[in-house]
């Protein structure tokens, strides 16, 4: 059955656990530029954005999780809000950096639904980057391979929801059987209507051929920075020109053979 | 002797399963076959991860007082993980950023770990064993309070001048604490500032 | 209602709890406070008001409670407020109100800058008789101080009543005032008073949440009272959902004030022996300590555990003929605190200095003058995880980067010793809900990294070592120290570090053990020495029991068990999780919860009742929750007190405040507060406006210090017009030593920065990112300015208030660096626990170089 995340962001309150949660389980490493120097070692950070609290600034290889600031208020501060958003990974149905991916380093897993890179199989062509329209997807100097969220494809298959679920302190991330998620998220979205919140919506029943993470939001999904009709590139070729199949064909082996040479020297690593 | 350790299973739902063989190799070895699956199986127990011994612990941040689960190697006898203990009724095995982030507080390469002692007017730490400190300190205290203490002062009269009060204390020494640290340190501390006849004794909670 | 706290950012968890309120039982969750922050964000109702006038807003609230149709019609109201508040009782009529004196109250001195409280005192019965009971030494003697009863006059209309002195004190805390004062809107007040009114009953209650945003002002602890104040008289304490909840900032500052390591206070909340009062003998420290604790309150019973207390001191030394050591006691000769500390230590009066998880180099106020007054000392240990700001001071410190100090010149030897991690050491915490939880060891701290507890013990151990020949009499203390907290074996069995004391030894002490065996009138042991107290009535005055604190007896109710360690959680009151001090009860005063009669309020705020079939028909006290009565379990609700008892014989059936002298809710203070028996609004310390309440401008009885380099700002000084609060953000923790040089949290706010309305910005210059000066006369800092319509320019009376924030994480050391915040702040304090006032002060700003 598929699993994944239904993120309601009218609890969300921006305190960002689900970032450094993310990182404490995955091991990830502080983002490399948003520092002077290695951290480690006398290294100062240097990110400030000034882009209301958020100073992540960017899904990357070593942030797979960001949350969004958004200040709505007028001069006045009439009815003005503040609005969270914990971006991450959607794990599409149909996922643009799966499809691009031309060695099959990105892979679904059957059983969970959760779209995941294969760091030993990556090649770092970086096709993947420009086919995900969320921007998710990004490249790492130092594994010179491409990194995002896996859904924690450990925990979840040792029966444990993801690192950002459980730590999140709201439960405004909530990690289960997307078919349960969604009749929470009908349920929430039908209360807060009923609140007077005309603008709340669900993001992601639909898009890229349903988001297995998905999300109610209290305005239009471009005030989160998420596009209106997100489209997986892949689509849009099928749509305009056709696609390629002799290129496609290409376009593998060349990533094989490159492969191929990735894992001998794996090898030859691991033998000195 | 003290059964001073509870039990801390009871509805957690951690580590319920252990780990097999890297369900990725799986996939490696199929696309090495050049099939394009995408699809890729994996069974409940071919997902290796990283598990320990559990620990229940506390959030060292603020007071609302957060059970945590601090996971250790057996192998090494080193903290691997630590995360909010879903038994808590505090916080239902949430975290907030900082407490999320405990692992780097313990596990950190700028955490000094040695003792270091700066000379009066140098420039530069050096370094110095636990012991010569310890011994150092504690002759430190003695001296200081030996040159500094009193049995009495006087004290404002009621009908205006000095009366001789007993007070037994010294004015030279203070401690100011944390309030991360135990209550049993609270206590211990608190004790023995009292026995030198510390009066400056101040902690965090004042402010 | 959140006020004084920005509860969703900095305890983002506890924050869970409103939140579900919310979303699963349709609560409303309303947030005052001057900035927009993501607590207001979550919140239904934000009131922003100007920082400093929180008085004004909750006496207003309070005005409007008082003379509500609802108020005033509802029976459950009345009943409350007459039964267990002391709105009933009649006061002095020597009594002069700050309506009578422009401001200020009867009683005040000839400087202006302290009170007697003479004319602050109930109207009594005449004194009973006193009974001759042979108790024990000490209680004895407090037989003959029990005073007769209050006067009161249950219909509250007596003009000496407290409720119409009350009523007449807040009576110009108007919506008007409000709006004029705070800069609130007379819609956004009524929204809110309207809302706790409607929302409090006998099947309602509300909460009021507070933190920091109230303790750092120069009023205070009257802040905290108007909103006890205002619990009291919606009927919200003692019963669930209601009540003022302190969010506590540090994992353990609730025990570090329980087992106080606070110059003022023994554990216990005693009080330290203190030389500018009757506490010459042990004898005249038990009496005077009890009579202000409250001789007709529990308190009562206190010579118990003060002799309990000496007894752990000294063990065996001490002993009936030598009044247990108390000579050998220190005493306080004045403020010892925080502030004191430093100026002191200016001063050069103090030589030796441990600072033991703290970084006053960032935190402390006026942290220049802090950092100055480090290079004074012989000799300092600093002990903590990384080198703090504190621990280099005398390295790279802007003073030492300036040249204004220079390393050479400073002779501080300074030590460094690492820290153990709370997961690397077992002991408990006690956390904000007053709940101890024990952390176990999980790992060894590595290389020297040891417990603050080892460093203590070991520092002991040697000092009463060096000590061990003295023959002097003023070395009897240390010489005499009961001092063994070695490790069981297996203790450490699996550890490297052998050496570590006991935290199970330590917790008993805290607990308190039968010293000797115990016998009853038949010479048989009913508690054989070394026992546990299961139980604080079992504590007592002739040297027989030994322990520290009385409210965390029960902790370790039997050898071996500890309660701090208990694990199984439910959906509620969680009784088997922890131990909740005292007794293991987790709402104070629950008797509350009940009628007069013991009858639950209603079905729906059902906690604490009278239960007549229990006990063999005799009754009993009871919770079908699993709580602990915070009361005598077996006494009646009509039971009419003893009039010449002490302690719990004292006290009435229907008196839940069991903590009071008089078993009630104080809404007016007759004792215990230096400033004034009712809350007043005064200005803040530094105020860009005149008091538009009152002729008198800030709190007459603040506490200042006039020394060289701490100078403050005029009212409406035009140098300094801006109003400043200093603050935390969720991502870092306090002056940063656990966030800073954590880069997983370095990286989510890794610069100072300022907020800032974009009106101010405009008015200087300032774009968004741009640094600016923040200057004092203090000191002066750059940080970013982030500029956000969050904040806003506040209309006070015509004149345009513009405010900004400023988090104070951050100094030169760690991953994240910034200016010292700090820098700004003045040494000016609340007169009745010397907190100082860094919420708010005046500042100026202008646009800076990059």
């Amino acid at each position: 059955m598929a699993k994944g995340m239904f993120v309601d962001t009218s609890i969300c309150t921006g305190c960002k656990a689900c970032q450094v949660a993310c990182k404490e389980w995955n091991a990830l490493e502080p983002e490399p530029s948003h520092f002077k120097g290695d951290p480690f070692k006398g290294g100062i950070a240097i990110n400030f954005t000034g882009d209301s609290y958020d100073n992540t600034g960017s899904l990357s290889a070593t942030d797979w999780r960001r949350v969004r600031f958004i200040e709505q208020f007028s001069d006045s501060r009439e009815g003005g809000r503040w609005l969270f958003m914990s971006d991450s990974c959607k794990h599409c149905n149909d996922a643009g950096c799966l499809n691009a991916c031309p060695v099959s380093a990105i892979v679904r897993r059957a059983d969970t639904g959760n779209v995941f890179v294969q760091q030993e199989v990556c090649i770092g062509c970086k096709y993947c980057i420009p086919a995900c329209p969320f921007g998710v997807i990004s490249f790492n100097e130092k594994t010179k391979t491409v990194h995002k969220c896996t859904l924690c494809d450990d925990r979840i298959h040792n029966g444990l929801g993801t690192a950002c679920a459980k730590a999140c302190p709201t439960g405004s991330i909530l990690f289960g059987d997307t078919g349960d998620l969604r009749k929470k998220a009908d349920a929430r979205l039908a209360q807060l209507k009923t609140l007077g919140q005309a603008k709340a919506n669900i993001y992601g029943y639909n898009e890229a051929g349903g988001l297995n993470v998905f999300y109610l939001l209290l305005d239009k999904p471009s005030v989160y920075g998420q596009p209106e009709n997100p489209v997986v590139p892949q689509r849009r070729l099928l749509l305009s020109t056709g696609f390629t199949a002799v290129g496609a064909v290409i376009t593998g082996l060349a990533a094989l053979f490159a492969f191929r040479e990735r894992g001998a020297r794996a090898n030859a690593e691991v033998k000195q | 002797m003290h059964d001073v350790k509870s039990n801390p299973i009871s509805r957690r739902d951690f580590l319920k399963v252990s780990a097999g063989v890297a369900g990725s190799t799986v996939a490696a070895e199929l696309i090495g076959f050049g099939l394009d699956t995408r699809l890729v199986h994996a069974s409940a127990a071919s997902v290796p991860i990283k598990k320990g011994k559990e620990v229940p612990t506390i959030c060292p941040y603020c007071a609302v007082g957060c059970g945590q689960i601090a996971t250790v190697d057996t192998a090494t006898g080193k903290i691997i993980d630590i995360q909010g203990n879903p038994d808590s009724p505090v916080n239902e095995g949430t975290l907030c950023p900082k407490g999320a982030a405990t692992y780097q507080l313990v596990n950190n390469a700028l955490r000094w770990t040695k003792v270091k002692h700066r000379a009066p007017g140098s420039d530069k730490w050096e370094d110095m064993s636990l012991d010569d400190a310890m011994t150092r300190i504690a002759q430190l205290t003695k001296d200081t309070r030996d040159k500094n203490f009193n049995e009495t002062v006087d004290m404002p009269a009621a009908g205006g001048g000095a009366v001789k009060k007993k007070v037994m204390n010294t004015y030279a020494l203070a401690s100011l604490g944390g309030a991360t640290m135990d209550n049993e340190w609270n206590y211990a501390h608190q004790k023995l500032m009292h026995a030198l006849g510390v009066v400056y004794l101040e902690n965090q909670a004042r402010i | 209602m959140i006020m004084g706290s920005n509860m969703a950012e900095c305890h983002p968890v506890a924050f869970r709890w409103p939140l579900k309120a919310k979303t699963e039982h349709g609560a409303v969750l309303m947030h005052v406070d001057p900035r927009f922050t993501r607590t207001s964000a979550m919140c239904d109702i934000h009131a922003p008001i100007r920082a400093g006038t929180d008085i004004l807003f909750l006496g207003a609230l309070i005005n409007h409670v008082i003379n509500s149709a609802r108020w005033n019609n509802e029976p459950f109201f009345k009943s409350y407020v007459a039964n267990y508040t002391n709105a009933a009782t009649l006061v002095s009529a020597d009594y002069k109100d700050t309506e009578d004196l422009e401001g200020v109250f009867s009683g005040i001195s000839a400087d202006g800058k302290s009170y007697a409280n003479a004319s602050w005192q109930y109207q009594r019965d005449a004194a009973p008789t006193p009974q001759t009971a042979n108790v024990g030494p000490y209680t004895d003697l407090l037989f003959a101080r029990v005073p007769g009863r209050p006067k009161t006059d249950l219909t509250l209309q007596n003009p000496q009543t407290v409720f119409q002195i009350l009523k007449k004190h807040y009576a110009r805390y108007t919506p008007e005032m409000v709006e004029k004062v705070c800069g609130c809107s007379k819609e956004t007040f009524l929204q809110v008073a309207n809302t706790l009114l409607n929302n409090s009953g006998a099947d309602k209650t509300c909460n009021i949440t507070y933190a920091v945003g109230w303790t750092q002002h120069t009023t205070g602890v009257q802040i905290i009272r108007t909103a006890g104040m205002l619990q009291a008289l919606l009927g919200n304490i003692g019963r669930p959902g209601g009540g003022v909840l302190a969010l506590r900032g540090h994992a353990t500052i609730q025990g570090s004030t329980d087992i106080a390591t606070l110059y003022h206070s023994l554990p216990g909340y005693l009080p330290m022996p203190d030389a500018r009062v009757a506490h010459d003998t042990l004898k005249d420290y038990a009496v005077t300590a009890t009579t202000g604790l409250g001789i007709t309150a529990f308190w009562g019973n206190a010579p118990k555990w003060i002799v309990s207390y000496f007894k752990a001191q000294w063990g065996d030394a001490a002993t009936a003929a030598n009044d247990y050591g108390y000579d050998y006691h220190p005493k306080i000769t004045g403020d010892h605190s925080h502030m004191p500390i430093f100026v002191d230590m200016m001063a050069g009066k103090i030589k030796g200095f441990f600072v033991m998880g703290q970084n006053p180099a960032v935190g402390g106020q006026n942290a220049r003058f802090q950092r100055k007054a480090l290079a004074k000392l012989d000799w300092m240990v600093v002990r903590d995880y990384f080198e703090t700001e504190t621990a280099a001071f005398w390295r790279n410190s802007p003073e030492i980067k300036s040249g204004e100090l220079k390393s050479a010149d400073i002779k501080t030897e300074v030590f460094f010793l690492p820290a153990a991690g709370v997961a690397e050491m077992e002991g408990s915490f006690t956390n904000t809900q007053r709940l101890l939880q024990q952390h176990d060891k999980a790992a060894d701290p590595p290389d020297d990294a040891r417990s603050d507890t080892w460093f203590t013990y070991h520092l002991g151990k040697r000092v009463i070592a060096l000590y061990k020949n003295s023959t002097e009499n003023r070395d009897w203390g240390i010489k005499n120290l009961l001092w063994n907290y070695e490790p069981e074996p297996a203790e450490v069995a699996n550890w490297r570090i052998k050496d570590e004391p006991s935290a199970y030894k330590l917790l008993k002490e805290i607990n308190g053990y039968a010293f000797e065996d115990i016998k009853d009138a038949q010479g048989n042991v009913t508690l054989a020495k070394g026992t546990p107290l299961s139980s604080f009535v079992l504590f007592r005055e002739d040297g027989k029991t030994a322990g520290a604190s009385w409210i965390y007896t029960g902790v370790i109710p039997s050898e071996g068990k500890n309660n701090a360690a208990r694990r199984q959680g439910d959906a509620w009151i969680s009784p088997n999780w922890g131990f909740a001090w005292p007794a293991n009860r987790h709402i104070m005063y629950n008797r509350a919860s009940a009628d007069p009669d013991g009858k639950p309020w209603s079905e729906k705020k059902k906690l604490v009742y009278w239960d007549a079939t229990l006990n063999n028909n005799a009754g009993a006290w009871t919770s079908h929750a699993g709580e602990i009565p915070d009361f005598q379990g077996t006494k009646k609700p009509d039971n009419k007190g003893i009039d010449n008892g002490i302690a719990f014989d004292w006290l009435r059936g229907n008196d839940p405040f069991i903590m009071k002298a008089d078993g009630k809710a104080w809404l007016f203070a007759p004792t215990g507060l230096v400033d004034g028996p009712l809350p007043t609004h005064y200005e803040p310390y530094e105020s860009p406006v005149a008091n538009p309440v009152y002729k008198q401008q800030a709190s007459p009885i603040a506490k200042v210090f006039n020394v060289e380099g701490n100078d403050y700002h005029k009212v409406a000084d035009p140098a300094y017009p801006i109003v400043i609060s200093t603050y935390r953000l969720t991502e870092h923790h306090l002056s940063g030593t656990m966030s800073r040089w954590l880069p997983w949290l370095a990286e989510l706010q890794p610069e100072l920065f300022t907020e800032i309305s974009p009106e101010l910005a405009a008015e200087k210059g300032v774009k968004n990112g741009e640094f600016v000066n923040i200057k004092t006369a203090r000191g002066q800092i750059k940080a970013r300015a982030l500029v956000t319509r969050r904040m806003r320019p506040f209309n006070i009376s015509g004149k345009t208030i513009h405010e900004i924030g400023i988090p104070w994480h951050w100094g030169w050391q760690g991953a994240a660096n910034g200016d010292v915040v700090n820098n700004l702040t003045a040494l000016v304090a609340d007169p009745n626990v010397s907190i100082h006032e860094a919420k708010v002060f005046t500042c100026n700003i202008e646009k800076a170089g990059a």
